[in-house]
């Protein structure tokens, strides 16, 4: 037992640390021994002393690019279940309203971005809109593609008892659903997370994406790679708390794995 | 056998409509008595699944009369139990609550089942405990192996009392061994609740083994090419799989299926 708990350890804790650590190693040596200039790729010791340096407008940014990052994502939730549910229910509104969602999708976010700033002005909102555009798709595709997956002979059972197509909905077509829903929710959030920074270097006033456009700007390339790596780092955060929840709501569907 | 449960006089049935429609059944004649345990059998896709689906009112007639307890059938009926080869079980439900499924949908129960869900729960289990599940009630359908999985099928399909349990192949995904002795489950539960009995399959040993009276499809589109009854004594142990008479039985419904040997 102590022996597959030190081999759980082993894989899951040190395996990451080491690697991420040798990755960063590998960065300063490289940047050292080939006297790369500052302004070009600055090694990690100079982006983790830029990061410490400026870290009170990086907390300032970082908080408004996760609060956008999580309204567009809590409405891409609501809107992409419900959305999902109505085209699983019926293959007509399927057929109706699928090439409008995969034209829609088709269209790169940023070039839709502009025309945000135009409506709403500066601000969180088009970051917010952009964080939703892009992250619903996903919601939807994988809710719909739950509930088309119903047994029929289990829908059979049912209907051959007089339920109807919501009851068949409620006992079956959701439940079996949600591993799909929680599993898109990982895509999304991660996805919210692009839309909202894309809204911001385009335009905004405030957020990590405006931080490191000023950076840039100004060649404080440090800065920007010190953006580029809280970016990383609240990726993993958000993508890992959507799992924890996944994991938790649907326990069964993991059956198998560790539980 | 005395009085007429279900009633299929000359009855048709197609897949789709206009140029396109296949027939699936044809001009099939045969009567169902209460408690009588019937078994269909025939090559696949013969339409054997879809005469189930037409007893049940899953699929309406295309010609002919289908009565259940003397009215037309047009929609649902709800006197209908069904199981299947695969045994569909909600992996997020526990057995139980997988077999209490169809008491959250047929009324009265649907309404008592707030109030109710105790002795509701106590049936079920009860249920469960007289096909051999004692026990495993509150297990995961995964964690059960694939005849318990079918047990518990069956039960899910009994719970709500049905006059007629209509099974489509249910032993037909298992190995020899523990499809024979679902059989005898299958016996008994049958001999204890006097429940009407369809079973679809292909094993002709199954079909002798368990039904009153055995009915032969033909190929595409499905009519009854024979109806043999089988008059070995009740109850049957697995030892009349091996008599003469059992096999002879055997031997003729193989015959009139036909086919290249």
């Amino acid at each position: 037992m102590a022996m597959m708990e030190r081999r759980e350890f082993l894989i899951k804790v040190v395996s990451p640390a080491a690697f991420t650590v040798a990755l960063f190693l590998i960065w300063e040596i490289a940047c050292r021994a080939l006297k790369v200039p500052l302004t070009i790729l600055p090694p990690p010791s100079a982006v983790f002393a830029a990061l410490w340096q400026f870290r009170a407008p990086i907390i300032d940014n970082s908080y408004v690019t996760l609060w956008t990052t999580l309204a567009g994502f809590l409405i891409a939730t609501v809107f992409g279940l419900l959305l999902g549910i109505a085209v699983g229910w019926h293959r007509a509104i399927y057929a109706g309203i699928y090439p409008v969602l995969i034209g829609f999708n088709s269209i790169p976010k940023v070039a839709v971005v502009p025309v945000l700033i135009l409506w709403f002005g500066l601000g969180e909102v088009p970051a917010i809109i952009t964080a939703f555009l892009i992250s619903f798709f996903p919601i939807v595709v994988n809710v719909a593609t739950g509930l088309a997956t119903t047994e029929p002979e289990l829908e059979d059972v049912l209907r051959a008892l007089g339920a109807s197509k919501l009851d068949i909905m409620r006992k079956v077509g959701i439940p079996r659903s949600l591993p799909y829903f929680f599993g898109s929710l990982k895509v999304a959030i991660t996805l919210a997370f692009v839309g909202a920074v894309v809204s911001e270097t385009v335009g905004a006033n405030k957020g990590l994406g405006k931080l490191m456009l000023d950076a840039q700007a100004s060649f404080q390339v440090p800065i920007v790679f010190a953006g580029l790596m809280v970016l990383a780092v609240l990726g993993i955060i958000l993508y890992a708390i959507t799992a924890a929840v996944e994991h938790r709501f649907t326990r069964w569907a993991f059956r198998g794995q560790n539980r | 056998m005395s009085d007429t449960l279900v009633s299929l006089n000359q009855v048709s049935m197609t897949y789709g409509r206009g140029a396109t429609a296949t027939k699936a059944i044809e001009e099939v004649t045969l009567d169902i008595a209460r408690g009588e345990f019937i078994a269909v059998v025939g090559p696949s896709g013969c339409g054997k699944s879809s005469l189930m689906k037409l007893i049940s009112g899953l699929h309406p007639t295309a010609a002919g009369t289908l009565t259940v307890e003397g009215k037309p059938v047009t929609s649902p009926i709800k006197a209908v139990g069904m199981a299947f080869q695969n045994s569909n079980l909600l992996p997020w439900r526990s057995i139980v609550d997988n077999v209490l499924l169809p008491l959250e949908i047929v009324q009265p129960h649907r309404s008592r089942m707030r109030s109710e869900r105790a002795q509701y729960r106590d049936k079920a289990v009860k249920l469960l405990e007289s096909v051999g599940l004692k026990g495993f009630t509150d297990k995961f359908p995964w964690e059960l192996s694939g005849g318990m999985q079918q047990r518990s099928s069956i039960c899910r399909a009994l719970i709500h009392e049905p006059e007629i349990l209509m099974l489509d192949e249910p032993f037909g995904a298992l190995d020899a061994f523990t499809r024979e002795e679902l059989w005898c489950t299958l016996r008994d539960v049958q001999a204890a609740r006097k429940v009407t009995v369809m079973l679809v399959t292909h094993d002709l040993r199954e079909a002798v083994f368990l039904a009153d009276t055995v009915y032969v499809m033909s190929n595409r589109p499905g009519r009854i090419v024979k109806r043999c009854s089988v008059n070995l004594p009740r109850p049957r142990d697995l030892e009349v799989t091996y008599t003469q008479e059992f096999q002879n039985i055997v031997h003729e419904l193989r015959a009139a299926i036909g086919g290249k040997h």
